[in-house]
């Protein structure tokens, strides 16, 4: 199990501002009035887009909220690893290290983090980045692949290699926009060059006809 | 025996490569929400006789047969409602099928949760996604807009059964794909599994009847209910039917998705989709074939075995969740299992000792035998704790540890005791075999 603290210095207070009031809005709709505690991670995952990370004052805040002792939210924010529970970089980057990646060269772009940031968890000097090693992340047929998380958002960047993230990484240090997805020719996860789905009466509209079920008729047999 | 690939007619997943419009009209086109309503029209019964004759089992790893699981549930509802969860929450090493289902074919997984939910009385579902899948999470929230827009679901709809959908979403835990640790999780609790029973058919999500299946299961049903038990029931051996999403990861020439016909040989499986192993296959050394919680297997096994539970698990392995990780003769195959053991010790959940020690200590043993840093007797007493692992805890993620282990010791002990002779007698301990091309 991995052990997880919370930092040692921590802001005085926290406050969500209009647009995460917004989600949370959405999020609590979702569940029954006295179950609101469901909404605790949706909950943790807003303060932290809001800040970048997630801090003390916002866990109580939770807490409060959603009538929960604060020691449960303190309980959830620490068992799981995507809260960040220190300020991290402009750029988080998230190397996927695990075996389906690893095969297929994760080693390489960890030693391209170390060389670029530094060590993990810590920010860069010029603040851009931080990265972590984390555990699969569910995008192995195009391993090996990272998550990017800034302002823009939660990107998956695969099909990499060294140089590839180099690259990725000047862009955006430099401010430019970059790629997400597949960082080949491919669009997703299909095999390259594949006959696979081309056949052309499944995308014609005879599929939307109506039909009749088949094992209904109940005086068959 | 030639093998009859499937042929694209008869894919249930048209959008799997996402060449084509996720959304609802074009989901419509490809013939998703196509007489979903006649099917309801059938009634509970019906439903469940025809997904139990279909011979469906779950495709989440286990293998249940997913009717038997939807006629767990009680028969006429009580004061608690009844609820469907979908496991989105696709964490295990090697596994990335689910995540295509939601972001291109979203509406078969929003039709099975309405067939599925008014099979079992659940007038709601919830859907928990693991937290990193955001752009999948975005995109079913669009869809379960659209559905609601177009009043296939919600408290009035055309098919005439109340029923809402939820996306949840976790962050960061593969023990939430744990049955009743993902149910602890929507509960806003740390994802701890449950001991069992009560089984979540009578007491799961907020202590009411739940059914928990995987996103592949529940979205095959409406296509094979439009299309008929039997056609389903064509592919494949018998008791290891259907069609199946394959994640083939490694050391291809093109790792991939790939819908194919269960009991496909793992040779056609891989030459056929996935470009073949890098280097030809004579250059493979081993292959995890069902995710990294089942035994891997070397080449020799690897040449003729089927992909199916029984033929699979015959080698002490397993289907698991479909995910082919292929090895070719330059992997470090110790290393690549100590690197798997490293994944279970940050993932166990800590609740039972024998999981939350052990899983440490075989990482531990495996990173100084990768090395060739240990003594032969270490092999032997590693198999020892791996034992002492499997069986021994709440849930499946100790044996999901201990069986890796096992299988590397099974297949390969000459290879770590080579390195440990080598590591003695000052010899490089491992070179990596590289292709002769």
């Amino acid at each position: 199990m991995s052990v997880r603290r919370l930092a040692k210095e921590q802001p005085d207070s926290f406050a969500f501002n209009e647009k995460s009031e917004a989600e949370i809005k959405f999020w609590l709709a979702k569940y029954p009035e006295a179950k609101k505690a469901s909404a605790v991670i949706p909950m943790l995952w807003i303060a932290q887009k809001q800040e970048g990370w997630v801090c003390e004052p916002a866990l109580r805040e939770i807490a409060g909220r959603l009538d929960m002792p604060y020691i449960r939210v303190y309980e959830v924010a620490t068992f799981y690893t995507m809260f960040n529970l220190e300020p991290v970089g402009e750029h988080l980057i998230q190397v996927c290290g695990t075996t389906p990646c690893m095969l297929r060269g994760s080693e390489e772009l960890i030693d391209v983090c170390k060389k670029r940031i530094g060590k993990q968890h810590e920010i860069s000097a010029d603040g851009k980045f931080t990265w972590v090693e984390v555990e699969c992340m569910g995008a192995c047929a195009n391993a090996p692949m990272i998550q990017l998380a800034n302002s823009d958002g939660d990107h998956y960047i695969e099909d990499l290699d060294g140089a590839k993230l180099e690259a990725l990484m000047d862009d955006l240090a430099a401010g430019k926009t970059v790629k997400y997805g597949p960082q080949s020719d491919r669009n997703a996860s299909e095999p390259h060059g594949t006959k696979v789905l081309s056949d052309p009466s499944l995308y014609d509209g005879s599929r939307a006809k109506k039909i009749k079920l088949p094992n209904t008729g109940k005086a068959e047999g | 025996m030639a093998t009859q690939l499937l042929q694209d007619k008869d894919r249930i997943f048209t959008n799997l490569f996402g060449h084509h419009s996720p959304d609802l009209e074009g989901a419509k086109q490809r013939g998703c929400w196509n007489g979903t309503k006649d099917i309801l029209d059938q009634g509970r019964d019906w439903i469940i006789d025809q997904m139990k004759a279909s011979g469906l089992r779950g495709r989440g790893g286990a293998g249940f047969p997913t009717g038997l699981k939807w006629s767990f549930m009680p028969r006429e509802v009580g004061a608690r409602p009844h609820y469907l969860v979908v496991n989105a929450d696709e964490s295990e090493p090697g596994t990335c099928k689910d995540r295509e289902i939601m972001r291109h074919d979203p509406h078969l997984l929003i039709e099975g949760c309405l067939i599925a939910s008014f099979s079992m009385q659940a007038h709601a579902c919830y859907i928990y996604l693991r937290g990193e899948y955001v752009t999948e999470r975005l995109a079913m929230e669009k869809a379960v807009k659209e559905a609601y827009e177009a009043k296939l679901i919600g408290e009035k709809n055309v098919h005439g059964w109340p029923f809402h959908v939820y996306i949840h979403h976790g962050a960061g835990a593969y023990i939430c794909g744990e049955e009743t640790a993902l149910l602890e999780s929507l509960e806003g609790k740390k994802g701890q599994p449950r001991l069992k029973p009560p089984f979540p058919a009578n007491a799961g999500l907020y202590g009411c009847p739940t059914t928990v299946n995987n996103v592949e299961s529940i979205a095959v049903a409406g296509t094979i209910l439009r299309r008929g038990a039997e056609w389903f029931a064509s592919f494949g051996r018998e008791r290891n039917v259907g069609t199946k999403i394959f994640s083939i990861s490694g050391h291809v020439n093109n790792p991939c998705n790939v819908e194919e016909a269960m009991s496909i040989p793992m040779k056609t499986l891989i030459e056929t989709h996935a470009g073949g192993v890098r280097g030809g296959w004579d250059n493979l050394k081993a292959v995890i074939p069902g995710g990294s919680s089942v035994s891997l297997l070397p080449k020799d096994i690897c040449d003729d075995v089927l992909m199916d539970f029984d033929a699979l698990s015959a080698h002490k392995s397993g289907l698991g969740t479909a995910a082919v990780i292929v090895m070719d003769k330059s992997t470090d195959v110790v290393k690549a299992i100590a690197r798997i053991s490293y994944f279970y010790r940050h993932e166990s959940c800590g609740q039972c000792t024998p999981c939350r020690e052990g899983t440490g200590w075989m990482w531990r043993v495996l990173t100084r035998m990768a090395a060739g840093e240990s003594a032969i007797e270490e092999i032997d007493m590693l198999l020892d704790v791996a034992g002492q692992v499997e069986g021994h805890t709440i849930c499946a993620l100790g044996d999901a540890a201990a069986w890796p282990v096992q299988g590397l010791i099974r297949h390969f002990r000459s290879e770590i005791e080579d390195r440990i002779n080598n590591y003695r007698a000052g010899k490089p301990v491992f070179v990596s075999q590289v292709a002769a091309e």
